[in-house]
């Protein structure tokens, strides 16, 4: 597909596929190329050996971001995604694992100062743990914060809001208590295969074809018993 | 050390262990609401533990639950001193998951207000910077720079600060003629003129170089280890700038030069901001001079919404008007990582399709995170009025930081 778009565009892909399989070895699960992006999906606990091949041997000097995703339908229902940078080569990738609650990935402090915050916040975030990192403290949550606010289970408003109580003279912590229900729309439309019934749709379920329908009795015509003969009669008023 | 505490006069013979101080979260020279745990000894600094998150909004989970187009406002309330150089991260990165083609004209447009931006952000930095240090009357004067970009926002844009200008496919709105000229007239006489002014009065001034020179010196393999990225890797001799190396939008065609500093200190990081805002001025006025006409947004209808005027006339055009306002447009299911040269740094927006109208996850990159993470290691042996200047030089708002 021809490159439409003006991102930026950074040094070709050409052989560094093959060539970082290769020195990823065992360790290595799948590969994929997005919009000229690679992705590389490794085993977990290879990934401290994985990213120091990448900067030692293959001139991947810095990592710029981590990143955490939720996909709670997946058994391991987390993923860690790793952004190098070659300034030399001039080249990005980015290398991801799955993770769970319980599985801790092994950190990688030991190779990049500045993980130790990524790490943080992945781990503040998603409750992603991290093997060997001495200082996983939360970091962008308030202090004494319970939960991992960017599961996809944790509701957009949170469980409490605080607030300043002029009876008590500080700030207070509450339940979060809505005035309206917060607005979702999923925009599905209903000809494009909504996964749910709106009021009316069960009615339009298919009728029995095989039985031609027919009436037997006066009733079925829908036509009510004959009206009384009496009030077919001019009333009083109408003289 | 501890010979010299006990006779000290002004203890009265009592012995003085190292001792821990709370700067921020509420201190003029914090930029914002940091809070930097600070232990000392006498007024050398061994330790700082930044506490960020002050700030923390859930701008990544409100993106989740908006539309595309609905997210593009929030890059705005992130590094609110540069606001279209952060949009700029993530139009790009929602065309590159589209592969949409983009106009020339819009481009250029793009470009010429990122610039603008970096060099209205720059003038809040260079300003803060010399004042955290003790000088007032550059800010002042810089302000008026920063004031005159905010006015060219207005007039594209109609909002100073939150302009929400680059839309996927272009810009929102193309920009009179009166303005390109007048921008044109500003770089040529105003800008040079009141900048220049401003920094005599720095750059060789005794007690800025004094408070500056030296202080928090950073290696080249520190700067690559601890993710730098911007004037902070620039000033560590590293000619790193990805509108050079990795050029989006129309900087491929743009002549300009990457500054770097050959000392690794605060002054270092002052001074390449300073020449980035002279290379900021050479690179608009190409803009200027090679902005062709043209359409300033993608005719793809399933993307960007048709002109008023066509609405009036065409049915399509109302309901293609209509989906795009309401539904939003939907993006193919798959994931990238776009970074742009934001004034503060490396600004990357990872974002995660899943084929719906909503991006699944966004993850935002903020410039500030892996250079105030340092703030421990370069401050370290340092004065505590060092601090200051560290923080000026770093250049970090916290917006963007705690997101």
């Amino acid at each position: 597909m021809a490159v439409l778009h003006s991102a930026p565009k950074f040094a070709s892909n050409d052989g560094v596929q093959d060539t970082l399989s290769a020195a990823m070895g065992a360790n290595l699960l799948a590969v994929q190329e997005q919009h000229g992006e690679l992705i590389f999906t490794v085993k977990r606990d290879g990934i401290e050996d994985v990213l120091r091949a990448l900067r030692d041997d293959h001139e991947y000097q810095q990592l710029m971001e981590m990143a955490g995703v939720d996909y709670p339908e997946r058994e391991e229902r987390f993923e860690v995604v790793y952004m190098l940078l070659s300034v030399t080569k001039n080249h990005r990738l980015m290398v991801k694992l799955s993770a769970s609650e319980d599985t801790p990935v092994p950190t990688v402090t030991t190779l990049w100062p500045n993980a130790g915050w990524l790490e943080r916040e992945v781990f503040d975030m998603y409750g992603v743990l991290f093997d060997g990192n001495t200082d996983l403290r939360r970091i962008l949550t308030d202090y004494g914060f319970e939960g991992h606010p960017f599961r996809k289970d944790f509701p957009l408003t949170g469980y409490t809001e605080l607030r300043y109580s002029e009876e008590d003279k500080r700030v207070v912590y509450e339940p979060v208590e809505l005035a309206q229900d917060l607005r979702q729309f999923d925009f599905m439309s209903p000809w494009e295969g909504a996964e749910y019934v709106l009021p009316g749709d069960e009615k339009v379920s298919v009728p029995d074809v095989d039985k031609p329908k027919v009436t037997e009795s006066p009733k079925q015509t829908g036509a009510g018993p004959k009206a009384d003969k009496k009030a077919a009669k001019p009333s009083g008023d109408a003289k | 050390m501890s010979m010299q505490l006990e006779e000290s006069p002004t203890t009265d013979g009592e012995v003085v262990s190292n001792y821990t101080i709370n700067f921020g979260p509420q201190h003029p020279a914090a930029h914002g609401v940091l809070r930097m745990v600070m232990e000392l000894d006498g007024e050398i600094i061994e330790r700082i533990d930044p506490h960020v998150g002050l700030l923390h909004r859930g701008t990544e989970k409100l993106i989740e639950h908006k539309t595309y187009l609905q997210a593009l406002p929030y890059f705005d309330r992130l590094d609110y001193c540069s606001p279209l150089c952060q949009e700029h991260s993530y139009v790009l990165a929602i065309e590159k998951m589209l592969n949409l083609e983009v106009p020339e004209r819009a481009q250029y447009l793009r470009v010429l207000f990122a610039e603008l931006t970096r060099i209205s952000n720059h003038m809040l930095n260079i300003g803060a910077h010399v004042m955290d240090v003790g000088a007032m009357t550059p800010n002042l004067w810089v302000f008026e720079i920063r004031e005159d970009c905010m006015n060219f926002f207005e007039r594209a844009s109609g909002a100073r600060m939150h302009s929400a200008w680059f839309r996927p496919g272009g810009v929102h709105q193309d920009v009179p003629l009166k303005l390109l000229t007048d921008i044109g007239d500003w770089v040529d006489n105003r800008l040079p003129e009141l900048f220049g002014d401003a920094m005599s009065l720095v750059i060789d001034n005794r007690i800025f170089k004094q408070r500056n020179v030296d202080i928090a010196h950073v290696s080249k393999e520190d700067a690559l280890a601890w993710g730098f990225s911007g004037p902070l890797i620039r000033a560590a001799g590293i000619p790193w700038d990805i509108r050079k190396s990795q050029p989006y939008d129309v900087y491929d065609r743009m002549d300009f030069e990457i500054p770097v500093g050959t000392n690794s200190d605060c002054y270092d990081r002052f001074m390449v901001r300073v020449q980035e805002v002279y290379q900021s001025a050479k690179i608009i006025k190409q803009c200027i001079a090679e902005m062709p006409d043209g359409p300033i947004c993608s005719d793809d209808r399933k993307v960007s919404p048709p002109k008023r005027g066509e609405m009036k006339q065409s049915m399509e055009a109302l309901i293609h008007h209509f989906k795009l306002y309401t539904e939003g447009f939907h993006v193919p299911a798959g994931e990238v990582y776009v970074a742009t040269e934001s004034p503060k740094g490396e600004f990357g927006v990872y974002l995660v399709a899943d084929g719906t109208n909503k991006p699944y996850r966004c993850k935002i990159r903020p410039t500030a995170f892996s250079h105030l993470q340092a703030m421990d290691f370069m401050s370290k042996g340092h004065m505590l009025p060092d601090a200051t200047a560290i923080l000026g030089a770093i250049d970090v708002v916290f917006g963007e930081c705690d997101r």
